[in-house]
Formats: structure tokens, C-alpha cells, sequence
């Protein structure tokens, strides 16, 4: 995390400023609201700023035609290490462009253990030809964790026998660019869960080399495959927030694009799975919906063909774009009560809300998490 | 002299399988051992979390049976806390289940398993024109077969092919004499495989109109389903069956047809007329469809007697560490299984590729424990839940297996074989695909005087609880076990189709079904073992399902006595 230094360190300067403050339950509501005005146009600001730069993932459609005749066929090779493969299979349903597209078009695939048609020996050669013969030029896709204990034994891959410890290191040497698909990869995911009994890592932490985290269990398609269009568009890879993650797949959080923001505004939540403000669409928060810490673009793009998401379907979001989500956020289906979460100490923003009406708990959460997000964006200029 | 063929990664699966083989100097395998490679404590990690949580954790134990982990943790907990969901939740999770295996099986067939069978660089060769002719004769209504479609498609491999790099058809075992098909099938099915690409998607869409996306769906929870909105909205039902429409065709008139083509080229080849080495099959009861109806009931089979197919004693299910890296002495229940990992790595040793390590099949070579049902391996799957329906003569399956037999004029023992696994994948796509309407059907009526979804569960944490749930899963019979107490999951299990079919030999050295479907085929080029990822892939492997996970610290995981009845 070398490279986040500064930021982090400015990070730890608000979270102080916040922590110093006079508890929010003692101010009206009004005062409330209007904390949270300003956070929002800082917010509205921030946003506005990364759209424009990017234009992803909207835009990137006919970009990707343009970029596809400078930058034809980047390699890519994309590894497995402590995985379910819900990463590929979310890749596969990529249709901005389509898998078939990007495997025939625009990427060269050496190699992905789930489509390859090659196995073995022979699967190995691929690989080491393509992080000889492409060294320096492959963007290296990483889907799942890599266990550390037992010098890494508990994952070992080819008929040589190496350990995913070994590979990821290896393979990172020559790489142009790095990514971590999905949440294992980024940041450990379920089985760096606590009591973590593979000491598995997340990729940034076994190498010393820049990585793009792209948090989700697992990402959508748009996210994985807009990443690597953007570096075939532009041949270096985007802003990354603190955590390692595009901007412009995370820089808002799933909390103000959220199809039921007006009914958190309006008050009006679901109190059980099943009853009348469920059949209305009203806010999730108290079933859980954890939205308000989390940074992701799931209630804009959706999933598969812009489908769904979780939100729509009636769950709330569980945080999984977040590190360590599995224990921070846990249980799912409750409201996050006081604790901390990214450092960030969770006291300060009124979250502890019995004596408060649930929407000015909520509202105490989007605050202080929209000040999380100002803090970002001043440190990364 | 006999020599050690080693095949790792098993590419086109999910998850890290090794396998290795000796053949002797006539290239037939004499004796054959599969390993995972990876552990990963998705079951130690559950302990002492909110049992509410089971569901959603345990879904990561596979991003591909997706929903099926995440439906057996949530129901396992049901289960334990005695919860009866509204009929409508169980129609909406059926409708999910029959989403995935849409999915599941389209893409197994025609992008992990189907390029053991095709060659694609064949099909450069092939005449367009001659093609459409050929698909003609497997259906009157090809897809993606017709002569423009043929031909954009072999412009595109030939594209690929001039480019010197073939990407992810690089270096395989192209031109293989194992390959059966000409290059016009080579070409139509190829052409599949890319239309297949564009239907899995759609299939996917399905899954996510009420599971919020997929992978990882986020509707279930243990009481019910979420997604009230979706199922209460006509224009949702019928996004679904305008859906499940486009996927349907596509296995009508692609997906069979293949198969049949497939049967009729390979009914000869020796890598797929065995590959049945265990004759003892486990399927179980699923497919709500309501009003007590199962589209599949569940049974055993042992020894191949299809007559005498008994009900599932849960009691009967031990299962074996002798040879996986993990400490015991004896065959375990599940729930009293002592959990001591133990790695001891692996032994260098000669192979057809020069000294490498090799798994110690005289030591401990697997992260896969072996499950034994009454002290006996067995197989389960498509194939295992096709069986025990024929035997029990439930109609559907009877009229689709003979209907399929007919087609390609095989006789019944062609399905104890790798053929009549992957026919018999396909047949069970058919017959799920089929029951969506009336599915669809009970919903819509039911929905008339009932919108019921969620039933709030009621967790004493004074209490003690334990449940399970046993349900079918894309690759066989899946069960999740839980217990739970003050409040929290003591102890979580799941027992994977994927560690039945792919587990190491156990005390007795009785081997598994992949270790014994290997044994006896011959390979024609040692170094390059088509046919073992052949009839590997005809299991449909997914290996981090496989992998039991155990506490690290090699705590005692207790007794567990299974309810009575279950």
C-alpha cells in the first residue's frame, strides 16, 4: 500500500477532525441535513469531475472500435489462485463489448484456465511463452486470493507443482499492467475472512508493483472488461481511489444512485423481508442494506444486461466491492451498528440510532461517508 | 515399462484438479489419481457467524453452481430452525434453480466440455455450403448453421489463425486421431459455440430477473425470497419466458442435435464408450413444482441394479481421509470427522515430460476427502439423477431417455460411459427447460389468492438447533449440515457432488469415479492426454466445491447425530 501513503495519511488527518467532533445526535435535524447538503455537492462536484474525464463506461463503445486499431490484441493473461471462478463467469457475460468479441477482436487470451482449450503441460507452456514472448507488454487479470500459509501450500497449480504464491510473483515481474478481478483478489475476500486459516492475501499485498483492485463478489462485467478496454484505450490504467479501484466504476456510492434513495429520504423503509413497503420498493437499510458504505456503480449499470441487481431484487446491497466486508459488515440483513469501518470510527456519525429516527440514523451513515469520499478526492489530486 | 503421465491444471473447469495416470508400453492406463490442489476454510470461516449469513457466505464456495450453495445454506438453516416457506418462495427458487441449470449445462457442454470433441482448427477446412447440408440432417430447424452463419464464423477462426496467435485455442491437441467429427460438424459446432456464448447470457439474464444478478444471486433468505417486486410484476414473468424462449430453441435445435452428432461420430472412439467405473449412483429429490410434485425423485443405486433402487440413508454416508491431506484414522460421518489438515507435498519422480512432482498415491495426495455410501463409492451427477428416475419409472425421464436412445440408436448400456454422462447432461437440461412453463403456471395461479414470499424465522438463542438440506446442485446431489448454538453457527458441513465423483482412494483402496473411469482406456499420445480431460470434463468437475474445509487448528468438530427420517 506504499503508493496510498499520502493519501492515507490525509485519510487518517479527517477521520481525527471527524472523531474530534461534538456528537451528532445532539444537533437537530435541520443541522443534519445541512451537513449533509454540503457533503453532497462536494460529492456532486467529484463526480461530475471523474465522468468527464473518463466517459466510461457509457461512452466506450465506439472508443473501443477506435482502440482496437492502435492497440489490437494486448495480451492477456489471466490466473487463478484461491477462487469459486464466479469472476469468470462474470466475465463471460461481459456484452460491451461481448467475451467472443474481446477474445476474437481485441485481446489476445493466452491464457484463462476456464476457456482455454489447452490443459497440462501444455497449458503451462502457454503460459510461460506468453510471459516470455509478451514480458512487459501483458495485462495480468488475477481472479482469487493467494494463501500465504505454509509458504503457500495450500494452493499449488501446474505439473511443476508451483505454489500461487510463486506464480502471482512471477508473473507480476513482467506484466504492463495488473488487475485484481474481484474482491478475493483485490483484498482476500471470503476466505481472508476471519479466522483467515490460509492466511490468504490479496494480491497488492504479496507483490510491490501498482494493482487496480476491482472489489465485488464478484465484479460486474462492465467493470472487469471496461478496466482492461481502458487500458487497450489509453494504454496506462485509470484513476484509482484509495483502495486501489477505478473511479469510474467507484467513485459514487451505491447509497445516492440507489433506485430507492427517495423512499430513505421520504422515511420509508421495509421492517420485515415480506410485508407492504417491500411490495412498494421502499428502502432496504433496515433489512441491512449496507449501500451507504459502499462504492460502486451496481445501481446504475446494473448486472447481466443491466437485468438487475440486488437492491431491485428486493436484498439489500452486502458491501461486497469493500475490504474486509465479510467481516465488517456481517450480519447482512441487520443495519450496520456502531463499529469501525475503514478506520474510519463509526461513533462519529450517529450511527448508534436508537434514540434517533431511522431516517436521521441513515442519513448520520451517508454523512460522514460522504466525507470519506471528499477526502479521496482532494488527496488523489 | 509403465510411465506417469501428469495433467495439471485441468483447464475448463472450475477450480485446481491434477490428474495423473501410468500407462504401460501399449499406452493403456493402468491405474490413475486425482487431487485438488487448493483448500480454502469456507466452513471454518461460518463458525460463529449469524446463521442468517449462512447462505450468502457458502455461495462462495462456487461461482458457477452459484445459486445452488447459496439455496442448500439458506435451507439447511430452515431446516434447523423448522421454517415452512410460503409456496410462493419455493416456486420462485425453483424457477432460479431451473435458470441455472439452463445456464450451467450450456456452458458446460459447449465451452468447457465440447472442445474435447471438436476440433477447431479442422474446421478451416471444411465447405460451408456442405455444412449447412450436414446440420440439416440433425435438425430441420438448425441455429447458427446456416451457410452465411458457417461461413463468418470459419472467417473468424481463419482471422484468428493468421494472426500466428490463436489466444485461447493455442496449443491444444488440434488434429488429434481421436477426434471423430468431419470438418463440416467440426465447423457447425464451432459456430455453436460461439452462438452458445451469446445464449448463456441470456440464461444468466433469467437467473438475475429474480436473483438480482448472477453470479451470486441476492434474493434468498432463510424464510422466504426477496424479490416480492419482480414476482408480483407481469412484465417480469414474462421477461422470463421471453427468456427462457430464446435458450430453449437454442437447445432444441442446437444443443440436441450436437449431442446426437457427437454419439453418432464417437460411438466407436475408446475414450468414450467406458468411463463408468462405479455402478453405484446417488440422485435426490428435487424440482418443487408444486403441490408436493418433484420433477426428479432421489434414490440409490448400487451395483447397477436399476430394479431395486432404495431411499438415501444419511446415516450410510461415511467418508475417508486415508489418502487426502488431512489427519484420521478411520472412515467418519461428516459430522464427527476429525479435521487436521496435513500436508505432506508430493514425490519427484520420472514422468513422460522428465523428473517433476508427483502426487505420493502410497501417502496422502488430495485436499478432497472420499465420501462412501454404506462403505462404497459412489457416483452422482446428471447421469446418477437420469438413472434412478428411469428405474423408478418416473414417465418424463423414461419417454426423454428412450427418446434419446432411439435417436441415435444406442443401446441403454451406452449410458454407463462418458457418452451417456454427457447425453444424460443434456437430457436433464431438456427436462428442466420443459418444466418451466408449468412452473411459471403454478405461480401465476398461486399468486391469484396468495402473495405470501417470507415467513420471519424465530432463532431462541437459548437454544440448540441442527438442520440440513439435500438438494440437486448442476454436478449431483448436494448437502449443506448445520448447528447452531447461542445463536451462532457451531458447526457448519457441506457435502459436494464434486468430492463424491473426485475424491482420492480410500482405507480400503476402493477408488472413486474419476480414478476409475481412467483406468483401462488407451492413449494414443501419452504426451498429450486428450483423452483424459475428455472423460474428466464428462464429470462436469468443480473442484473448490470439492474440497472439504476443516478448522486448521484441527479442533474437534463434535458429534453430530443425524435427525431421524432425514
Amino acid at each position: 500500500m506504499a503508493k496510498y501513503d499520502a493519501l492515507m495519511a490525509t485519510c487518517r488527518t479527517r477521520i481525527d477532525e471527524l472523531k474530534a467532533q461534538a456528537p451528532l445526535k445532539e444537533k437537530s435535524l435541520d443541522t443534519r441535513m445541512e451537513q449533509d447538503g454540503v457533503s453532497r455537492r462536494d460529492f456532486m462536484k467529484w463526480s461530475a469531475t471523474t465522468a468527464a474525464a473518463l466517459g466510461l463506461p457509457l461512452q466506450f463503445a465506439p472508443m473501443v472500435a477506435e482502440a482496437a486499431e492502435i492497440a489490437d490484441r494486448v495480451p492477456l493473461i489471466w490466473l487463478h489462485l484461491a477462487e469459486c471462478t464466479g469472476c469468470s463467469e462474470s466475465l463471460i457475460r461481459a456484452d460491451t463489448p461481448s467475451i467472443d468479441a474481446l477474445i476474437f477482436d481485441h485481446v489476445s487470451l493466452e491464457y484463462h484456465e476456464t476457456l482455454m482449450a489447452a490443459a497440462g503441460w501444455q497449458a503451462e507452456e502457454n503460459l510461460e511463452h506468453a510471459m516470455t514472448a509478451y514480458k512487459g507488454q501483458y495485462i495480468l487479470a488475477v481472479e482469487g486470493a493467494v494463501p500465504t500459509a505454509n509458504d503457500g501450500q495450500f494452493l499449488t497449480v501446474g505439473c511443476k507443482g508451483h505454489t500461487g504464491l510463486h506464480i502471482i510473483e512471477e508473473a507480476a515481474a513482467g506484466a504492463a499492467a495488473i488487475v485484481s478481478v474481484g474482491t478475493c483478489a483485490a483484498f482476500g475476500g471470503v476466505q481472508a475472512a476471519a479466522p483467515n486459516p490460509t492466511e490468504a492475501k490479496g494480491v497488492e499485498e504479496v507483490i510491490h508493483q501498482p494493482v487496480v483492485n476491482l472489489g465485488g463478489c464478484p465484479p460486474s462485467e462492465k467493470n472487469i472488461v471496461g478496466t482492461v478496454m481502458y487500458f487497450i484505450m489509453f494504454g496506462r490504467l485509470p484513476a484509482l481511489d484509495m483502495f486501489g479501484r477505478p473511479k469510474w466504476a467507484y467513485g459514487a456510492r451505491v447509497h445516492d444512485n440507489c433506485e430507492r434513495r427517495g423512499r430513505f429520504d421520504a422515511g420509508e423503509f421495509v421492517e420485515t423481508f415480506g410485508d407492504q413497503g417491500a411490495k412498494d420498493g421502499y428502502c432496504l437499510y433496515k433489512v441491512g442494506c449496507k449501500g451507504p458504505y459502499t462504492y460502486n456503480n451496481c445501481p446504475t449499470e446494473r448486472f447481466n444486461h443491466h437485468v438487475s441487481w440486488p437492491v431491485l431484487a428486493g436484498h439489500g446491497c452486502i458491501g461486497c466491492s469493500e475490504p474486509n466486508f465479510w467481516d465488517s459488515m456481517a450480519d447482512f440483513e441487520k443495519p450496520l451498528g456502531r463499529r469501525e469501518l475503514h478506520s474510519l470510527d463509526m461513533t462519529a456519525d450517529k450511527i448508534g440510532g436508537a434514540i434517533l429516527g431511522l431516517s436521521a440514523l441513515g442519513l448520520g451513515a451517508h454523512a460522514v461517508a460522504s466525507v470519506v469520499v471528499t477526502k479521496k478526492e482532494e488527496a488523489s489530486k | 515399462m509403465s510411465k506417469r503421465v501428469v495433467v495439471d491444471p485441468i483447464t475448463r473447469i472450475e477450480g485446481h484438479l491434477r490428474v495423473e495416470v501410468e500407462v504401460d508400453e501399449n499406452n493403456v492406463i493402468t491405474d490413475a489419481w486425482t487431487a485438488s490442489t487448493l483448500w480454502r476454510g469456507i466452513e471454518t470461516i461460518m463458525k460463529g457467524r449469524t446463521p442468517m449469513d449462512a447462505g450468502l457466505l457458502v455461495q462462495r464456495i462456487c461461482g458457477v453452481c452459484t445459486f445452488s450453495h447459496y439455496r442448500a445454506g439458506i435451507e439447511a438453516v430452515e431446516d434447523a430452525l423448522d421454517v415452512k416457506i410460503p409456496k410462493n418462495a419455493e416456486l420462485l427458487r425453483t424457477l432460479m434453480q431451473q435458470a441455472l441449470y439452463m445456464h450451467d449445462h450450456v456452458v458446460h457442454f459447449y465451452h468447457l466440455h465440447a472442445l474435447d470433441w471438436v476440433d477447431v482448427v479442422s474446421a478451416l477446412s471444411a465447405d460451408p455450403a456442405k455444412a449447412a447440408q450436414v446440420a440439416m440432417k440433425y435438425t430441420d430447424k438448425p441455429i447458427a448453421a446456416g451457410e452465411g452463419d458457417l461461413r463468418a464464423t470459419q472467417e473468424r477462426v481463419a482471422k484468428l489463425v493468421s494472426t500466428g496467435k490463436l489466444g485461447p485455442f493455442a496449443n491444444a491437441y488440434w488434429g488429434n486421431q481421436t477426434y471423430k467429427l468431419s470438418p463440416e460438424q467440426n465447423l457447425i459446432a464451432v459456430s455453436h459455440y460461439l452462438k452458445a456464448l451469446e445464449v448463456q447470457r441470456v440464461a444468466a439474464e433469467m437467473m438475475a430477473i429474480f436473483g438480482g444478478k448472477m453470479p451470486h444471486p441476492q434474493s434468498l433468505v432463510v424464510g422466504g425470497v426477496t424479490s416480492v417486486r419482480d414476482m408480483l410484476s407481469p412484465a417480469r414473468l414474462q421477461e422470463f419466458k421471453h427468456k427462457h424462449g430464446i435458450v430453449t430453441d437454442f437447445i432444441n435445435r442446437a444443443y440436441v442435435p450436437d449431442v446426437v452428432m457427437a454419439a453418432e461420430a464417437f460411438k466407436s472412439e475408446g475414450s468414450v464408450l467406458g468411463g463408468v467405473g462405479v455402478k453405484n449412483f446417488l440422485a435426490t429429490q428435487d424440482f418443487a413444482l408444486g403441490n408436493g410434485k418433484y420433477l426428479f425423485e432421489g434414490g440409490v443405486i448400487m451395483n447397477g441394479d436399476l430394479a431395486n433402487i432404495q431411499p438415501i440413508d444419511p446415516n450410510a454416508i461415511k467418508e475417508d481421509v486415508t489418502h487426502s491431506w488431512y489427519d484420521a484414522n478411520d472412515a467418519q460421518h461428516p459430522y464427527d470427522g476429525t479435521t487436521d489438515p496435513n500436508y505432506t507435498g508430493m514425490i519427484k519422480r520420472d514422468t513422460v515430460y522428465g523428473e517433476l512432482p508427483t502426487l505420493d498415491e502410497k501417502g496422502k495426495y488430495s485436499w478432497v476427502k472420499s465420501p462412501r455410501y454404506n462403505g462404497e463409492p459412489v457416483e452422482v451427477g446428471p447421469l446418477a439423477c437420469l438413472l434412478v428416475n428411469y428405474g423408478k419409472g418416473n414417465k418424463a425421464v423414461v419417454d426423454a431417455v428412450n427418446g434419446l436412445l432411439e435417436l441415435t440408436g444406442l443401446p441403454i448400456e451406452a449410458l454407463f460411459t462418458t457418452l451417456g454422462r454427457t447425453a444424460g447432461r443434456l437430457l436433464q437440461t431438456k427436462l428442466v427447460a420443459d418444466s418451466v412453463d408449468e412452473t411459471l403456471n403454478a405461480l401465476i395461479t398461486n399468486l391469484l389468492a396468495d402473495e405470501a414470499t417470507y415467513v420471519e424465522p424465530v432463532m431462541d438463542p437459548s437454544k440448540e438447533y441442527k438442520g440440513h438440506s439435500m438438494i440437486e446442485a448442476p454436478r449431483g446431489m448436494l448437502s449443506h449440515w448445520v448447528r447452531i448454538k447461542n445463536g451462532v453457527v457451531e458447526n457448519y458441513q457441506a457435502v459436494v457432488p464434486t468430492t463424491w465423483n473426485s475424491g482420492p482412494m480410500d482405507a480400503a483402496g476402493k477408488k472413486g469415479p474419476y480414478e476409475l473411469s481412467l483406468i483401462g482406456m488407451k492413449l494414443e499420445d501419452p504426451t498429450k492426454p486428450l483423452e483424459v480431460i475428455r472423460v474428466i470434463h464428462s464429470f462436469d468437475p468443480c473442484m473448490a466445491c470439492a474440497v472439504h474445509v476443516m478448522d486448521f487448528k484441527g479442533t474437534d468438530l463434535g458429534e453430530y447425530t443425524i435427525k431421524a427420517g432425514a
